[in-house]
C-alpha cells in the first residue's frame, strides 16, 4: 500500500501515545478504584483527607464547659438547658484566642424560631410556649423582660 | 491417538473450560474486609421532635462554609400543613434558615398563602439532608470520578476533580445537591465528614436542642441509633428508587416526598 495511506495511521498512533504519556503525568497516583468498587469508589483517595481537614467551627457545649463550667451547669438545669450554647452565642471557632469575644445574637428573630406561636398539632412545637410576634411587644428585644438563661417568667419574678 | 486417549484428553479440556475465571482469582483479604467494614454512618430523624427552629440549617451553613444568604443549603427543614379539604401545603422558606415564624405558607416569588388555624388537621416539620445512599445514583452518573462513596458509606465530592457538569445534581432523586456559588462545583451534605471522622457529631446534630437529629454506626449493634433503626418503625424516603437511603425517619407520613 502507498505511504499516504499509512501516514494518517502513524499520526493517530502518535496521538494515542501522546495522550497516554500525558495521562501518566496528569492522573495522581492515588486515583483509582477504592473500597466501594468501580461504580461507587472510583476517585482520588487523597480527597478523603482533604475533607477531614475542614476546620471545626461549632465546638459543642463540652468545649464551653472547659472554662465556663458554672454557667453550663446552672443553665443546664433551666428549661433552656437543651439549647446548645453556640446556637445563640455563635460558633466558638478558636475562642478565646480567636475571636476573643463571641457575637451573641440578641435578636427577636432568634427567639421566635421556637417561640412564634404556630398551630402544629403533630409536632413537638405545640408543647413550646409561643407568642404572636406581631402583637407581643413588637420591636422589643425579648431579653428586656426574659432572661434567656433562666427563661421561666414566674421564677424570674421571684428573684426580683 | 487411540479412542481411549481421545476421551481422556477431551475430559481434561472440558473440565478446564468449566472452571470459571473467578475461581482462579486470588482472594485478597483486604478486599474482603472492605466489603464488610466496621463502620457505616447512618442518620436518624425524629419528625415528632422537630419544631422547625432551623438551628440545624444555620449551623450547617456556617460549619460547612456555604454562603449564608445564598438560597442553597446542604440541609433544610420542610413544613407540612394538611388541611380539612385534604390538601397538603409544603414550604421551606430559604431552607428554614431562620426557622418557621409565621403561620403563612411560603409559595415562592415572595407570595404567601394564609391558612386558618381551624382548617389545620396536621402540621409538622421534616428535616432533610443527603441520604448517603448505599446505591448513590449521583455517583454513578459522574463522568470524571469526582464524586464517590467512602468505605464508611459517605458520598463526597472532590472539588479539584469536579468539572461542574451537573449530572449528579440532576441524578439525585432527593434534590440534595446544588452548585456551590463560590467554588462552582457540585456541593452536598457529607455528614460533616471532618467532624464525624474526629469522633464528633455533625453540626446539625449538635445544634438540635430537641434530639430530632441523630447519627450513628449501623455496624455497631450497641449503637443507640442502630438499635432504634433495627427495632422501631422507621421509614426511608423514595424507597421505590432502589437507592437504599441511609437516613431513617421516625414518624414519616405519606405526604412526605
Amino acid at each position: 500500500m502507498k505511504n499516504h495511506v499509512w501516514r494518517p495511521l502513524f499520526v493517530a498512533i502518535g496521538l494515542v501515545l501522546l495522550i497516554l504519556v500525558v495521562r501518566a503525568f496528569m492522573v495522581p497516583d492515588d486515583f483509582g478504584v477504592w473500597e466501594r468498587g468501580y461504580m461507587y469508589g472510583w476517585h482520588r483517595k487523597g480527597n478523603e483527607e482533604d475533607w477531614k481537614k475542614v476546620t471545626v467551627k461549632y465546638k459543642t457545649k463540652a468545649y464551653c464547659k472547659e472554662c465556663h463550667e458554672d454557667k453550663v451547669e446552672s443553665i443546664g438545669r433551666s428549661p433552656h438547658g437543651v439549647v446548645p450554647c453556640e446556637n445563640c452565642h455563635g460558633p466558638a471557632l478558636n475562642h478565646p484566642e480567636d475571636p476573643p469575644t463571641l457575637t451573641i445574637d440578641h435578636s427577636r428573630e432568634l427567639c421566635i424560631r421556637c417561640h412564634a406561636k404556630l398551630l402544629t398539632p403533630s409536632s413537638g412545637r405545640s408543647k413550646i410556649r409561643g407568642i404572636d410576634p406581631a402583637t407581643h411587644n413588637p420591636g422589643a428585644e425579648c431579653s428586656l423582660c426574659h432572661d434567656p438563661h433562666h427563661p421561666n417568667l414566674e421564677a424570674l419574678k421571684r428573684h426580683e | 491417538m487411540n479412542r481411549r486417549e481421545f476421551l481422556k484428553r477431551s475430559i481434561v479440556v472440558v473440565a478446564g473450560m468449566a472452571v470459571p475465571t473467578a475461581a482462579l482469582e486470588l482472594i485478597d483479604p483486604k478486599k474482603l474486609l472492605a466489603a464488610k467494614p466496621e463502620l457505616r454512618w447512618v442518620f436518624l430523624v425524629d419528625t415528632h421532635s422537630c419544631v422547625g427552629c432551623g438551628f440545624c440549617v444555620k449551623a450547617c451553613k456556617i460549619e460547612n462554609e456555604v454562603p449564608y444568604d445564598a438560597n442553597v443549603t446542604r440541609t433544610w427543614v420542610e413544613r407540612y400543613v394538611i388541611t380539612k379539604d385534604g390538601k397538603t401545603h409544603i414550604d421551606s422558606p430559604k431552607g428554614a434558615i431562620n426557622g418557621f415564624t409565621s403561620p403563612k405558607i411560603d409559595i415562592g416569588q415572595g407570595h404567601t398563602k394564609e391558612i386558618k388555624d381551624e382548617d389545620i388537621v396536621q402540621s409538622f416539620f421534616v428535616p432533610k439532608l443527603c441520604n448517603q445512599c448505599e446505591n448513590p445514583p449521583c455517583v454513578q452518573v459522574c463522568p470524571v470520578g469526582a464524586t464517590y462513596q467512602t468505605a464508611d458509606g459517605v458520598v463526597l465530592v472532590d472539588r479539584k476533580w469536579c468539572i461542574g457538569c451537573g449530572y449528579c445534581i440532576m441524578g439525585c432523586p432527593y434534590g440534595v445537591r446544588f452548585f456551590h456559588p463560590t467554588f462552582k462545583v457540585a456541593e452536598k451534605c457529607n455528614f460533616c465528614y471532618h467532624r464525624i471522622s474526629k469522633g464528633m457529631k455533625t453540626a446539625c446534630v449538635d445544634a438540635c436542642p430537641f434530639g430530632a437529629r441523630r447519627i450513628g454506626n449501623l455496624r455497631d449493634p450497641n449503637d443507640p441509633v442502630t438499635k432504634i433503626i433495627m427495632t422501631e418503625r422507621v421509614a426511608i424516603l423514595k424507597e421505590e428508587y432502589g437507592t437504599k437511603p441511609q437516613v431513617y425517619y421516625l414518624g414519616l407520613s405519606k405526604e412526605v416526598r
